[in-house]
């Protein structure tokens, strides 16, 4: 265990601090407030001033607290004998782990800097051959529509549409942008709160987590995906058919084939009365569905929620990108979901042990590529609606994502960050300094649902106005024409082999 | 004619009236889940579902259904307290998934995955009832006079007061109440020796709430990881005695009430994993 105050003291065997406050005592005007806002007990109050006293985690909240602005979080150089394999984050592991015997345990998505292949690819633009779209003033719609599109629309002969079979339910959304499922649990009331606000005012969805759907938040439900999870937490008839879409979640990318673990301490009676499950103990979501083990049996599932939801809303399916991903999202469309959700490795997450999020999975860029490319050589890619999560950080990986075949994408952790949240990776301990990802009422009130809200919206919005500024770049008036449109990618990475399997086409590579 | 995803040309499957397999009599309604279409099939679950539905909600509070052959999904989310629905055959998988308070009774063996998440209300059946029954229920009664199969009872669970309750007359499989956090769950083993083993091997694996309570030999090695054994003590008997007299009650049986004969399968702890996990971000 990291130490947590000073009157636990060090073991000489256990690893050094990695960040230490330097507080200039000139400026500071002793308010105590980063020691009474320090959720880590990092900091403490000594002989007339602040003290750092080990576990600082880099939150930087007592930073943003300081009126002084006398506080500065310094990074501990390495105070390992250099060695690039044996690296400090190898070592500090096998001490950690030596002093615990335990499973590591992380979460946000992983932090190893493995090649990220948004990165490595340029978009194309209209030049001479094809006119750029000014879209300040010219329409360029990014309305998406999510559900599943059954059957061929026919013109008959006195010049009406005709569809094959009856329609299925769909969902309009204002920009092709899903809030992602953060459960209740994993974070506070306000946080899911705000995320949900966020969602009505961007019109657009956010998904409930598999954490149930608290009543306050019933308002919410037209702009509310509910999930199945393996727990079926909070699953009723009530919660299927109040909100917009189902998503049976199979996995998620920063843990496939890894159930949930609530821990008992956040097991509130908040959380217990959403959930539906014993107060205090610790909440297991079986690592697989024990209903589903085969694609008939996840047919089953979608079947029986829609027949709950007498076929009025979209039921789709979750999984974690892993390595046979095409072979199973075309499976999961023929047992008749509406819509796939792709959650690539780099996913974030409130608790998942580290070598699970940091070893498992496929990169989100090749899932969604290998899917659209398997769903679309086998006919079945116009019956779905895709979505692709686990690490979309900014307009740039979301437009490239729906070039490689997404119709939308999934988002959390840009949407944590807009709130205030900063990425120090220890969701799992409950004691967010942000009161987003923790239980403890006297956090969650540190979060202003109203404020969080905003800037999410604020956030998605610009992010919606990027993608129209590149859509008209490219002289494409819908984003809908960019769905798959790899051919306006070019890649600009080291591995032509990964650009071959993802289908795109290499920098210098033409049209013909 | 349409195509579907599968490529075979497949007739639609309206070519009936549904009205043709509703009869009225003596004040219930009775649905014929054996009548076939023009094309010799037999009425979908989605057309019968759908009776089901809108016989409900023209009032009728007791609903037979006879002829029932492995018809899928029925009454999931149904939610009338006062509602009964009979069935004669074999219902199919899922029955009564998500269900909130209604009865359904079975003359006959039920398949896999009854009471699927279930929220409350009582499911009897007359036979034998198969994988994964009562998978995540959260609160009401299932008893099974026969048999039933693997994975049953798992992630039971209970909270504010609603509990599930889950009695079987015969045996159970393997895994019987895995991941198990609240709830009653009863073997009664009434066709075999209390010498023998009503249940199979890693019995209550993950559990960390609620009972089970099995009338026979329980061996040590059949227990799962996180279950722990006792005898049954007078402390248990009067919650053994409101589960047996229901079961009773149901089938019209006698069961014996042989406490020393049962056992008492319980978690170790209500947090299991706890200690298992290193949370220091490093």
């Amino acid at each position: 265990m990291a130490q947590q105050s000073s009157s636990k003291r060090r073991m000489e065997l256990d690893a050094p601090e990695r960040f230490m406050l330097v507080v200039d005592h000139e400026l500071c005007k002793k308010c105590k407030k980063c020691v009474n806002e320090c959720s880590f007990r990092a900091l403490e109050f000594v002989d007339g001033g602040v003290k750092p006293v080990g576990g600082c985690v880099a939150c930087g909240r007592c930073i943003n607290v300081c009126p002084a602005h006398c506080l500065e979080i310094r990074q501990v150089p390495s105070q390992f004998p250099a060695h690039a394999n044996f690296n400090e984050r190898v070592r500090r592991a096998i001490m950690s782990q030596a002093s615990t015997g335990g499973v590591l345990l992380t979460s946000c998505g992983t932090d190893i800097g493995y090649p990220v292949m948004f990165d490595e690819m340029l978009l194309d633009a209209a030049q001479v051959t094809n006119p750029a779209i000014d879209p300040l003033r010219e329409v360029v719609e990014t309305t998406t529509f999510v559900g599943g599109r059954k059957g061929r629309l026919e013109v008959k002969e006195n010049g009406r549409l005709y569809m094959e079979e009856d329609p299925a339910p769909m969902i309009a959304m204002d920009m092709p942008i899903m809030i992602g499922h953060i459960s209740l649990g994993s974070v506070s009331y306000n946080a899911q709160k705000a995320l949900f606000t966020a969602a009505r005012q961007l019109n657009i969805l956010a998904g409930s987590g598999e954490g149930g759907l608290h009543k306050d938040f019933h308002p919410f439900a037209p702009n509310v995906v509910s999930e199945i999870a393996s727990g079926r937490f909070g699953v009723t008839g009530d919660y299927l058919k109040r909100t917009a879409a189902v998503e049976i979640k199979i996995g998620q990318g920063a843990k496939p084939g890894h159930g949930g673990h609530l821990p008992g301490e956040k097991v509130s009676a908040l959380i217990s009365q959403t959930r539906m499950i014993p107060l205090g103990t610790d909440a297991l979501s079986p690592y697989p569905h024990h209903d589903i083990y085969s694609i008939e049996d996840l047919q089953q599932l979608l079947s029986v929620v829609k027949e709950s939801t007498e076929y009025k809303v979209p039921v789709g399916v979750k999984i974690a990108a892993v390595h046979n991903i095409g072979a199973i999202a075309s499976g999961i469309v023929r047992a008749g979901a509406d819509f796939i959700t792709i959650d690539g490795f780099r996913g974030g997450t409130g608790s998942t042990p580290r070598i699970i999020r940091d070893h498992v999975g496929l990169p989100i860029e090749v899932a969604i590529s290998v899917v659209d490319q398997r769903l679309t050589k086998e006919g079945l890619r116009n019956r779905v609606t895709v979505f692709a999560g686990g690490s979309i950080r900014s307009s740039a990986d979301m437009i490239k994502a729906i070039a490689l075949g997404a119709d939308a994408v999934m988002v959390c952790t840009a949407a944590m960050v807009a709130m205030g949240c900063r990425v120090c990776q220890q969701c799992h301990r409950g004691v967010c300094s942000w009161g987003i990802a923790t239980q403890r009422e006297e956090l969650v009130s540190r979060l202003d649902p109203d404020v969080a809200a905003t800037r999410v919206v604020r956030l998605f919005r610009s992010w919606n106005e990027e993608l129209k500024e590149i859509l008209g770049a490219m002289g494409i008036d819908s984003v809908e024409s960019l769905v798959g449109n790899r051919d306006r990618l070019r890649y600009f990475g080291p591995n032509s082999k990964i650009a071959e399997i993802m289908g795109v086409k290499h920098v210098g590579e033409g049209w013909g | 004619m349409t195509t579907d995803i599968w490529g075979e040309k497949r007739s639609k499957e309206k070519t009936f009236d549904p009205a043709t397999a509703v009869e009225r009599r003596d004040g219930l309604v009775v649905i014929h889940a054996d009548r076939r279409g023009e094309d010799g099939r037999l009425i979908h679950y989605k057309i019968l579902n759908d009776i089901i539905r809108q016989t409900i909600l023209e009032g009728s509070r007791h609903i037979v259904l006879e002829g029932v052959m492995g018809h899928r999904y029925i009454a999931s989310t149904a939610d009338r307290q006062d509602l009964y629905i009979e069935i004669h055959g074999t219902p199919g998988n899922n029955l009564g998934a998500f269900l909130d308070g209604p009865t359904i009774e079975v003359f006959g063996n039920a398949q896999d995955m009854t009471g699927n998440t279930m929220n409350a209300g009582r499911i009897v059946i007359h036979g034998n009832a198969w994988d994964v029954t009562g998978l995540a229920a959260r609160g009401g009664t299932i008893l099974i006079k026969g048999n039933t199969g693997y994975r049953v009872g798992i992630h039971m669970k209970e909270y504010c007061g609603t509990r599930p309750t889950l009695v079987v007359g015969g045996t159970a499989k393997d895994y019987l109440g895995e991941y198990m956090a609240g709830g009653t769950v009863v073997v009664l083993n009434l066709n075999g020796e209390v010498e023998d083993s009503p249940v199979g091997l890693r019995l209550g694996a993950g559990i960390h709430g609620g009972k089970i309570f099995v009338r026979g030999k329980v061996e040590r090695h059949q227990l799962g990881p996180g279950a722990t054994m006792n005898p049954v003590t007078g402390e248990d008997a009067p919650e053994l005695e409101a589960c047996i007299s229901e079961f009773e009650k149901a089938f019209g049986l006698t069961v014996p009430r042989d406490w020393e004969n049962y056992v008492k399968v319980g978690p170790a702890s209500s947090r299991p994993f706890s200690g298992h996990y290193d949370p220091t971000s490093v």
